[in-house]
């Protein structure tokens, strides 16, 4: 039975894990594999990715052509249900009203959160990134180094399936051999991108995304990963035998019924729930971290949205894996006479430095792409190149005004067209005004497909100024006080958006490419305000002493011994990659230690 | 980030190629929209129609005139049909009866553009819009699809132009014999990925 009810819980649980996502289902499936019996409450229903997603369905059979509204944020055949940046009831606030110290929250209130519409992009972590302070001098350090947190990375990628290739980069680390499946070809913009960006010292590499291009070896890959464990062996040879490679085609965001990709439910929760020892609440809203009197946790007030009434589960050890502000937001809503500040909060230093990818796009026109044979390039419903970072040199050198880098990600294609598909077709004509008639289809059949643009994602390190706390004026519509975000974009990030911006314009001049105008020179205005990305991490960072940091190396936090991170929250810097791939590393390097502590007695 | 913010950084490069001013067209008579929304969590899976979550609005004599520009704006060509022929007015009535934001701001732009290019259409030709021949037809949309060319009395009726052009588009593009049109070839599952054809590869100088 392992989706019941409130009134269903066992009186206490090994574990209690708040939230369902990456953090939380690496989490739960690596306690539960090992025999340990968790409880998980996730803030949003079920969700069934097998027959609730839409993959095939074209925009002319949504409503308003599967548009963006304020129902659907991502469109309406994106997975998210419940999600948003804005959700009725569950207001947060901005301290500044100034547009570029804006922070956007985005929340994902449905079974396996976030993982069900992220673009399976899984980067790792380079060894600059866990040690910025040593690297750029600004930041902190990282408790940990890249040679830690490398086993958990090939566990990871042997567990969900990921495709890429090992490409030697300096600070965008190889995977063990064997780890990966193999890279798809690369489509024909990604090639033409590839052959002329040396033109401009950039390199044009293989992605990793958690897409399965071949089967799963549901022989070898079980024992490797559960070693002297049969039963987690069998559970998982099973998982793994269910699941069915990419079939090169429909966008990874609209979820995937054939398993290919990956997304928490698919991956951890289905085998964790196997093992029997998973239960999991939906619709339960976690308000609360409950404390004993010698300070340690105990388990988790929350609210049963099915009925509005509070309940309380109980547990040995709590994991927090909400999203990182989520779980920031629980600490801080957890005050006591033991722990006035919040729980967790001797330093004050929870809800400080959150950061996020660094980001802005460009694009343009490129002629050479003009009248392509047709082709179908859909492939494995994203991309399947980058422009990893490489200028560390410059970096060294202090040349740039910015610590750490950025890669590119094409936001280009032959894409199925969308309702903005004609848009910039006059003006790419060189006509003007707004066409109409014969002339204007030829015009965008012309012009389809031949744009070609990049994304930057770039590393911020945390500043004092952006952070969140409680907002005294705010609660939510269960009468939980909600967020109040400070945002304060650096030098350094404004420098790079400037960097990055230039770049762009430089490698799509490569490119050949024709601008309706040229790269942005503000950066303030090129940067994609924070949250925007949904990529913010922090505001529970993990260090080296309990007075600059929240929790350990392992996650676990310096005032209660028994209480867990498993979100971005322990993050002390965003790097140039995207965090998911490292949240579910630490997730599995956190319950591996957690055990131990259970072993030991120590919690 | 990913494919995820890709389409997001499309749909913001997207819209900032589009004009939005508000409608300078006079503001009578036109019904608010009262029905809801699909909400935050509808069946994704489902096949939709113009209609199915919030009821269509526009009048007979509206949807004549909406449907003739519609054809005039994307007309049959030897590659494809219409936008007549493929529903594209019926999803012009969904988009100017929706509840949401947005299109509330584009109903009254369209509603009060298909107004005046009816009323235009009397002045001029002493006939509706969808009855004019076609170089009638053209002959009032030339004057109206560029806002930098436009004479002072018809400055108002180029936002109208530029948008309902956009709508006729997105709605004509993103359905079966639109994507045809333009070359769109996927949504197809196959058991490989051969990457690009030989001619696509020659075509950009890579073979």
């Amino acid at each position: 039975m392992p989706v019941i009810t409130a009134d269903q819980a066992q009186e206490t649980y090994d574990v209690i894990i708040v939230g369902s996502g990456a953090g939380g289902g690496q989490s739960a499936y690596t306690l539960t594999m090992e025999g340990v019996k968790v409880l998980m409450l996730e803030a949003g229903r079920t969700f069934d990715p097998l027959t609730e997603v839409a993959m095939f369905q074209l925009p002319s059979q949504a409503p308003l052509r599967g548009i963006s509204t304020p129902d659907k944020q991502y469109g309406f055949h994106d997975s998210s249900i419940n999600s948003g940046w804005e959700i009725p009831g569950e207001p947060y606030s901005n301290a500044s009203k100034k547009a570029e110290d804006e922070f956007r929250w985005w929340r994902q209130r449905m079974m396996g959160g976030r993982t069900n519409h992220w673009g399976r992009i899984s980067l790792r972590n380079g060894p600059y990134d866990f040690k910025p302070r040593t690297q750029y001098s600004a930041g902190f350090d990282w408790p940990i180094s890249y040679d830690d947190v490398a086993p958990y990375y090939d566990k990871v990628e042997m567990l969900v399936g990921v495709f890429g290739s090992n490409e030697g980069l300096e600070n965008s680390p190889n995977s063990s051999p064997g780890v990966l499946m193999p890279a798809p070809k690369l489509r024909v913009g990604e090639l033409y991108a590839q052959k002329h960006a040396p033109k401009v010292g950039m390199k044009v590499a293989s992605i990793h995304r958690a897409v399965m291009t071949i089967p799963q070896d549901a022989e070898k890959l079980p024992a490797k990963l559960h070693p002297g464990n049969p039963k987690a062996q069998r559970i998982l040879a099973e998982s793994m035998r269910s699941r069915s490679p990419c079939f090169w085609a429909t966008d990874c965001h609209r979820g995937c019924s054939i398993r290919a990709n990956y997304d928490s439910q698919t991956v951890h929760l289905r085998p964790a729930m196997a093992t029997g020892n998973l239960d999991i609440i939906p619709n339960a809203m976690a308000r609360e971290v409950t404390v004993n009197k010698e300070g340690k946790a105990t388990g988790i007030t929350y609210i049963d949205k099915t009925t509005g009434k509070e309940a309380h589960v109980k547990g040995r050890a709590v994991v927090l894996a909400a999203s990182s502000q989520e779980s920031v937001r629980l600490l801080l809503n957890s005050k006591s006479a033991l722990f006035p500040q919040g729980l967790a909060n001797s330093s004050g230093k929870v809800g400080k430095y959150i950061t996020d990818s660094v980001s802005s796009s460009f694009s343009a026109h490129i002629p050479a792409f003009e009248g392509m044979p047709l082709h179908n390039e859909d492939g494995a419903g994203g991309p399947h190149a980058y422009v990893p970072w490489t200028q560390h040199d410059k970096n060294r050198k202090g040349e740039l005004g910015f610590p750490g880098g950025y890669h590119l990600e094409f936001t280009s294609g032959r894409h199925m067209p969308t309702m903005f598909v004609a848009n910039g077709a006059d003006s790419q004509a060189g006509r003007r005004g707004v066409g109409y008639g014969k002339q204007f289809k030829e015009d965008v059949r012309r012009f389809y497909g031949c744009r070609l643009g990049f994304g930057a994602q770039g590393s911020m390190l945390p500043n004092e100024n952006t952070f969140c706390e409680i907002d005294p004026n705010l609660k939510d519509q269960w009468g939980i006080p909600a967020l109040r975000f400070h945002w304060k974009w650096s030098d350094h990030e404004l420098n790079q958006v400037r960097h990055q911006q230039q770049r762009i314009g430089e490698l799509l001049t490569a490119l050949g490419g024709q601008f309706t105008r040229p790269p942005e020179t503000d950066p303030l205005k090129a940067i994609r305000s924070g949250g925007s990305v949904i990529h913010e991490v922090g505001g529970a960072i993990m260090g080296h002493d309990a007075t600059h940091s929240v929790t350990n190396q392992w996650s676990q936090t310096w005032d209660v011994k028994n209480l867990f991170m498993a979100d971005g929250a322990p993050f002390a810097s965003t790097a140039d990659k995207n965090p998911t791939l490292t949240i579910m590393a630490l997730a599995w390097r956190m319950a591996d230690h957690l055990m131990d502590e259970l072993k030991k007695g120590n919690i | 980030m990913d494919r995820r913010i890709a389409i997001q950084w499309m749909l913001t490069a997207a819209a900032s190629l589009t004009v939005h001013t508000p409608s300078a067209f006079a503001a009578a008579g036109i019904a608010p929209i009262e029905a809801k929304g699909y909400g935050p969590d509808p069946d994704m899976v489902k096949i939709y129609k113009p209609g199915d979550v919030w009821p269509l609005t526009l009048s007979e004599p509206q949807r004549r005139t909406a449907t003739a520009l519609c054809d005039v704006i994307i007309p049959a060509d030897e590659t494809s049909p219409s936008a007549s022929a493929v529903g594209v007015p019926d999803f012009i009535d969904e988009w100017v009866s929706s509840p949401y934001p947005g299109q509330k701001t584009d109903r009254k732009t369209i509603l009060e553009g298909l107004e005046w290019i009816e009323a235009e259409s009397q002045q001029r030709f002493k006939t509706s819009f969808a009855e004019l021949q076609p170089n009638q037809q053209y002959a009032i949309c030339d004057d109206i699809c560029d806002s930098t060319q436009a004479k002072p009395e018809h400055k108002k009726a180029t936002t109208f132009f530029k948008r309902y052009r956009d709508l006729t588009a997105g709605g004509y593009y993103t359905t079966p014999e639109g994507m045809k049109d333009i070359g769109y070839r996927g949504n197809i599952p196959s058991a490989t990925f051969d990457g690009p054809p030989i001619e696509a590869l020659k075509h950009v100088g890579l073979a």
